[in-house]
């Protein structure tokens, strides 16, 4: 059987292939994304997206991509070289990383951890640093105001993003990837841990500078954010790292809410089916990622910050408390789906009261015609 | 013994544009923030002076339509009914019934497309990826095909003149028009869909750029900007020009005097300027366009001529002094963009760096009538 984990003997050439492996098929993975992306917004937009590079457009950006690269490489004069020129690598490389532990089937890894989601999660939060580095190197204020953006928005949501994978592994005793998905054969956690869902979900969507929380980025205020005074192909290494990200934080949602390559086909079925799976899985997550960037506007700095350490992060507490009593007293299972279920109730009533707003009224005042008989000043009420 | 140390901090100017995405043109504002907060604007304009005023009184009466068409882009037409009422006043000619029907039609489809315009490119000052600005253009381009079939152009139409208009609308312009208006309609019920019931539109514009109705009069402001805080001033209402007297419409005025009360006041004024083209429509004459006896040379009398419509934006007024001969001895352009951007400084100081690039959108500018 074809697996990512060679064993030719020695270990460097087995991790070489490994990573190989991995830049190939994320390269791969991103190229489809960017045009995948394109074409869901261009629906969203009553446009056609790209068509005329390739069949529907398909080769669209593999041609932009050989642009990109053949573009000049400009460093701003008055630029921090070194930190400039590094930072695209501190976004890129740690999440490339991340994809070591994600096991795409049950045989497909490049490692299996036993500490899969700790790892995943450790060196994800890691890429907050290029973006500081980027912000800070470029000498340019809209740069260093994205990049603090990015450093206060990363940070803050990494807390209950971490925070509801703590839930889910407490349940399932386990923080390898593997055994999340094992334990998932029959009824998948989303079911379970509805709330966590949903937390980790949100706090992905702000990992990834997505719309409504595409802040540090945000075009129409900072034109950009850190990438502000990049070009060619160290720009385009920003933009794969965004889009390995959304492949990485969908995958881990898959893994671990969604019951991964095992629900509901069981393990026992033959490799294609699992990657049929996960894909099937993965894709969802991501359509649903892009489906909510073209459809929201961006959120002010100050919201995003409530909105996380007010409202998602006693969220977080409370569904591993619950969780918490749920394994101590020794419930049954039903319990927590009933109590998670709750939470979310919960977290859907507070924040449809601290988002819901009086509707609007205009006053209407006559005007023209009408406007002649009636008295000077009166007004009539109406929507 | 703990020494505590006292960090200076600096507040930071940024250079918000010329050459910005949110400045909608040419516009440059240098912040001054502290953090995130902005605690000072300082607006500078000026990048797109072309001198239309002073090149105006080089040309006689009709050749300086055009320069009408290119101030304030998004309202061609209302721009040429100021000047050609102007014109009209001071020359003493008399509008046929027909032509001034078939100019409120187009002002008020005009007044519908500059504010679709306006949606669209507020939801990109609020963060959507695009999608409200192809909501908000496709809507405008229904109407954009009209006035391409009626004046030849898209956008510098130069359609009225002085007494009336260039030529007849042609022979399906009832029936074209009435078909576009139930699309408007839709296409505002799909905006409201979009981001009016959207939370974080209402999040991101309740209660930032608030003007008060008093500071509102006291900054000059008119038009949407000045209803939405509360004061039912329209020159269709208030001094009636042209035909406006004759259709049933309602002003939509604010209570907030908010940015969001701003998008919405415009919202209900493309139903009402549907209305008023439906009525007109329904009235519409047949007969000239322009009066039967037309000077081939416009020779105006000495003296000087104020004449104001109630544009997209506010008041575009012309003023106009005349020592005879053909051409105006000087021309004023009261452009609303210009005095509602005045009160920018009023508004920003205080907010967030995102607040700004929002109230700066409420105001809904077009740099080349704010320069001239």
């Amino acid at each position: 059987m074809l697996t990512l984990t060679y064993d030719v003997g020695n270990i460097w050439l087995d991790a070489l292939l490994g990573v190989l492996a991995i830049v190939g098929l994320m390269t791969v993975g991103t190229l489809a994304l960017i045009w995948l992306e394109r074409k869901v917004s261009a629906r969203i937009q009553m446009r056609l997206g790209p068509m005329h590079v390739g069949p529907y457009g398909l080769l669209q950006t593999l041609a932009d991509a050989v642009k990109l690269i053949g573009k000049e490489d400009i460093r701003p004069r008055n630029a921090d070289r070194w930190i400039f020129e590094l930072a695209p690598f501190a976004v890129f490389v740690p999440v490339f990383v991340a994809l070591v532990a994600l096991p795409f089937t049950r045989d497909w890894a490049v490692s299996f951890l036993d500490l899969g989601v700790f790892f995943v999660v450790a060196v994800t939060g890691l890429s907050f640093v290029g973006f500081l580095m980027a912000g800070w190197a470029s000498d340019n204020k809209y740069a260093l105001l994205g990049g603090l953006r990015a450093a206060a928005q990363l940070i803050s949501y990494e807390v209950p993003l971490v925070l509801s994978l703590i839930a889910v592994s407490m349940i399932v005793g386990s923080l390898s990837l593997s055994e999340i998905v094992i334990y998932q054969g029959r009824v998948p956690l989303f079911v379970w841990q509805p709330l966590a869902f949903f937390i980790f979900f949100v706090a992905a969507l702000a990992e990834l500078e997505r719309q409504p929380f595409d802040i540090p980025t945000a075009e129409s205020e900072v034109v950009g954010g850190p990438f502000i005074e990049y070009s060619g192909i160290r720009w385009s290494m920003f933009f794969l790292a965004s889009y390995t990200g959304l492949i990485v934080y969908s995958m881990l949602g898959a893994l671990v809410f969604l019951g991964g390559w095992d629900w509901p086909l069981g393990r026992e079925l033959g490799l294609w089916w699992q990657l049929v799976l996960i894909v099937a899985k993965t894709g969802f997550l991501i359509l649903l990622f892009m489906w909510i960037r073209f459809a929201m506007p961006r959120l002010r700095i100050d919201q995003l910050m409530s909105y996380c350490w007010k409202v998602l992060i006693p969220l977080a507490f409370l569904q591993i408390f619950l969780n918490g009593l749920v394994l101590v007293y020794d419930w049954p299972d039903i319990m927590l789906l009933i109590t998670s279920g709750a939470g979310l109730l919960l977290a859907g009533y507070v924040i449809d009261r601290a988002v819901r707003v009086e509707p609007r009224t205009l006053r209407l005042v006559p005007a023209g015609r009408r406007a002649k008989p009636a008295p000077a000043g009166a007004e009539s009420g109406g929507t | 013994m703990v020494q505590e140390q006292q960090i200076d901090t600096v507040d930071i100017n940024v250079n918000m544009g010329p050459q910005h995405p949110s400045t909608h043109g040419v516009f440059r504002m240098v912040l001054t923030i502290d953090g995130e907060r902005v605690i000072d604007v300082e607006p500078h304009i000026g990048y797109m002076h072309r001198g239309a005023e002073k090149l105006s009184e080089t040309m006689d009466y009709r050749a300086a339509i055009g320069y009408q068409d290119r101030t304030d882009y998004l309202t061609q037409f209302m721009n040429e009914q100021a000047y050609c009422m102007a014109v009209e006043k001071l020359l003493e000619l008399e509008v046929p019934e027909r032509a001034e029907y078939i100019r409120v039609i187009l002002c008020e489809l005009n007044r519908i497309s500059s504010h679709f315009m306006f949606l669209g490119a507020f939801g990109i000052d609020l963060g959507h990826f695009g999608t409200s600005f192809t909501y908000g253009f496709r809507e405008r381009e229904h109407i954009q095909d009209i006035f391409e079939e009626t004046t030849g152009e898209r956008m510098m139409y130069g359609y009225f003149r002085p007494g009336g208009l260039v030529w007849d609308v042609p022979d399906n312009f009832v029936q074209r028009v009435r078909e576009v208006l139930p699309k408007s309609l839709q296409g505002l019920r799909d905006i409201d869909m979009l981001m009016t019931e959207n939370e974080i539109v209402a999040a991101r514009s309740r209660g930032i750029g608030i003007m008060s109705a008093e500071d509102a009069i006291n900054w000059g402001l008119s038009g949407p900007m000045l209803r939405a805080a509360g004061v039912p001033w329209d020159l269709r209402k208030d001094k009636p020009y042209s035909i406006y007297d004759r259709f049933e419409y309602d002003v939509p005025v604010g209570r907030h005097g908010d940015v969001f009360d701003r998008y919405l006041v415009r919202i209900e004024e493309v139903r009402q300027s549907i209305r008023i083209v439906e009525q007109a429509l329904d009235q519409l004459p047949d007969g000239p366009i322009m009066p039967e006896k037309m000077p081939r040379r416009l020779r105006g009398p000495e003296g000087e001529v104020y004449a104001a419509v109630e544009g997209a934006r506010g008041e575009y007024g012309i003023y106009l002094v005349s020592k005879g001969g053909d051409k105006p001895y000087r021309l004023k352009m009261r452009s609303p963009s210009f005095c509602n951007l005045s009160a920018l400084r009023e508004m920003t100081v205080g907010n967030y760096v995102a607040d700004a690039v929002a109230i700066l959108g409420s105001i809904d500018i077009v740099l080349c009538c704010v320069d001239r």
